[in-house]
């Protein structure tokens, strides 16, 4: 069987690229189009590094053959920030120092985005268990626990004070300079 | 801001630096890299999108020991998609060892085996294709014939009249400081203290080798510039030795290299050693084109290099008031079958001996010993924390047996300001008084007013 056109909707756009069959979609997302967020730490799915949503739930891109979630929604890291704001995630990391070499942060990122989908006050119990696949080789599990529930508690006060509030609560330090793009 | 800020004491600074007003500590940085890190915009080196690039996967020895008595890569050049495949003749200056740039020799470890391996995993050689899976595929096709050689994997029994020669390049399986054939501390009489003790405490202690198991494993990706030079992405931990190191291989002048790095996706020691740069930029050279070689999980956890594995014993005089009189320590080091950083991690275990104790007499051999396992190197601390672990256990020990609690043998014999260390220097700016007083206190154990009143500036009584 040879190469196939295979349509994906990453991040809100549609994307069409050719693959072989078998083709990871870790592969697909960093050589095809140039998202190189997601990492390839094992490529054998113990190590969570390459993790992203798929149709909102979270899978190791590193075991996904690409041509198996033809027209599916996809996730990654890079289409987070919305609008050039850090979203409560990604600002909760910042303040919380829950970033040490940064290689497990994507995958920590998009695990921790699909926990907060389905469930907007989880319990310490459930966030260890949502990052129960991704590893951190640096030993920072500590601070990215208390990050995700700091950014739950920061995407429930948004909520609850009318949605309109900004990702990044005014006097953060994450506020000054944290734009992206 | 959340989080919590730990108070720091400053009454131990006070009169330094602005009457120890910090600036930065105790305060709240934010990292210099952490916007990059959770938006996925930090590049690592594998973050490299070239269309050209071709891909180099290493054939490993499958023996621990043996003569290459032949190789043929017939097949695997015939993989549709396979470049090329280099041997150690490709390589123009194939001997080498890491710290020839601080003058430790001799060289001793090929970048691709020659005629003999010495550990499973030595690399022999190196496929280059257009795919990865290409290259792999022609690396299952390449063909040694083996002659297997007598190994040894323990360090007395590598030391022992007539084991196997691991490394013929180093003439003998144990490093050669100085003409010593260890590193050795000799201060005062340690077979009088002996003699003269309470009680005389000898175990045993052994580690096996650690893996730093990085999230990234060890990689580079070499692109050929128009100008000659070669441009190395590459997530070594130490850019210029690397730049040096892979000069001196390629025998090139250094400027003929530019190493771009720093992002280091986890490193704990196990991406100092120069062991993917020098066969890729070989492979660059030669194809005119970027190459990529980055270890797969297995290689990290196979072949690239670990903390050394340790054998220590430590025999201690000790008085019944718990004064240690006398610490004799044999010491071991598994530097595998090549020297890279064990014989510096072996020094440093030399160093931190006898632990920071004021002992009167103090004897060591550290032995720097080579055997046919994976080549060890550094770990945060290497050649320290295996040594502290085992000295630590023998206080405990010690305490254990004189019926004395842990602290109060420690704070009896901690180093002073002034006192006279094995290794002939004063102790200066010794603080484990203080900070065993101030752990006691924070765990609430409880200590006698003479051991809250001993303090690091003068030894009580004298």
């Amino acid at each position: 069987m040879g190469s196939q056109i295979v349509s994906l909707v990453v991040n809100d756009q549609r994307r069409e690229f050719i693959a072989r069959p078998g083709t990871s979609l870790l592969s697909a997302l960093r050589e095809s189009l140039g998202l190189m967020a997601a990492k390839r730490g094992c490529g054998q799915g113990t190590c969570g590094t390459c993790t992203v949503l798929v149709d909102d739930r979270p899978v190791m891109s590193c075991l996904v053959a690409v041509e198996t979630i033809e027209g599916a929604s996809v996730r990654t890291l890079e289409g987070v920030a919305r609008g050039g704001e850090l979203d409560e995630v990604q600002s909760a990391f910042v303040d919380g120092f829950a970033t040490q070499c940064g290689f497990c942060t994507a995958g920590m990122i998009m695990s921790a985005e699909a926990l907060l989908e389905r469930d907007p006050d989880p319990s310490r119990e459930d966030v260890v268990e949502a990052i129960s696949g991704n590893v951190c080789r640096c030993t920072g599990y500590a601070s990215i626990v208390a990050a995700i529930l700091d950014a739950a508690r920061r995407r429930r006060d948004a909520a609850s004070s009318g949605g309109d509030a900004p990702a990044v609560p005014a006097g953060s330090e994450a506020a000054d300079g944290a734009g992206v793009r | 801001m959340n989080h919590r800020v730990n108070p720091i004491d400053k009454s131990y600074f006070a009169g330094e630096r602005r009457d120890g007003d910090f600036t930065v500590i105790g305060s709240v940085v934010q990292r210099s890299d952490v916007l990059g890190h959770v938006t996925g915009r930090t590049e690592f080196f594998e973050d490299l999108a070239l269309p050209d690039m071709l891909h180099l996967k290493m054939y490993r020895s499958e023996r621990h020991h043996a003569r290459i008595s032949g190789l043929d890569v017939t097949e695997a050049l015939a993989v549709p998609g396979v470049v090329r495949v280099l041997t150690h003749a490709d390589i123009p200056n194939n001997l080498y060892t890491p710290l020839k740039l601080i003058g430790v020799g001799p060289d001793d470890e090929p970048i691709l085996a020659e005629d003999t391996v010495r550990y499973l995993g030595d690399p022999i050689c190196a496929v280059i294709a257009e795919t990865e899976a290409a290259a792999y595929e022609g690396v299952s096709r390449v063909r040694v014939d083996y002659t297997d050689l007598p190994a040894v994997f323990d360090v007395e029994e590598a030391l022992a009249e007539g084991a196997p020669l691991v490394n013929e390049y180093q003439g003998q399986n144990h490093f050669i400081y100085e003409g010593h054939h260890c590193r050795r501390i000799r201060f005062g009489d340690v077979d009088k203290a002996f003699a003269e003790a309470d009680h005389v405490f000898e175990w045993r202690y052994q580690s096996a080798p650690i893996e730093q198991a990085p999230a990234e494993t060890t990689g580079c990706v070499v692109v050929p510039q128009a100008d000659g030079r070669l441009r190395v992405h590459s997530d070594t931990q130490a850019c210029f030795f690397t730049l040096d190191n892979t000069a001196l291989i390629l025998e090139t002048p250094f400027n003929k290299l530019r190493v771009v790095g720093g992002t280091v996706g986890g490193g704990f020691g196990g991406k100092v050693d120069v062991v993917v740069e020098p066969v890729a930029c070989v492979g660059a050279m030669l194809t005119g084109r970027p190459v990529k070689f980055v270890y797969t999980r297995y290689e990290e956890m196979q072949v690239s290099s670990p903390r050394a594995a340790e054998r220590i014993y430590i025999k201690d005089a000790v008085m019944n008031d718990g004064r240690i009189t006398g610490r004799k320590v044999t010491l071991y080091v598994d530097a595998g079958a090549y020297a890279r950083h064990s014989p510096y991690g072996t020094t440093k275990a030399a160093a931190h001996l006898p632990g920071p104790y004021s002992i009167p007499n103090v004897w060591a051999d550290c032995h720097c010993v080579f055997t046919n396992r994976t080549p060890s190197s550094a770990m945060r601390g290497f050649g320290v924390t295996i040594g502290d672990f085992a000295l630590e256990t023998q206080m405990d020990r010690i305490a254990r047996e004189l019926g004395m609690d842990p602290l109060r043998l420690r704070l009896i014999n901690a180093y002073r300001d002034g006192d006279m260390k094995a290794h002939r220097k004063i102790a200066e700016g010794t603080a484990l008084v203080e900070v065993i007083q101030k752990a006691a206190e924070m765990v609430g154990h409880e200590l006698p007013d003479a051991y809250r009143r001993m303090s690091s500036t003068h030894r009580e009584g004298r």
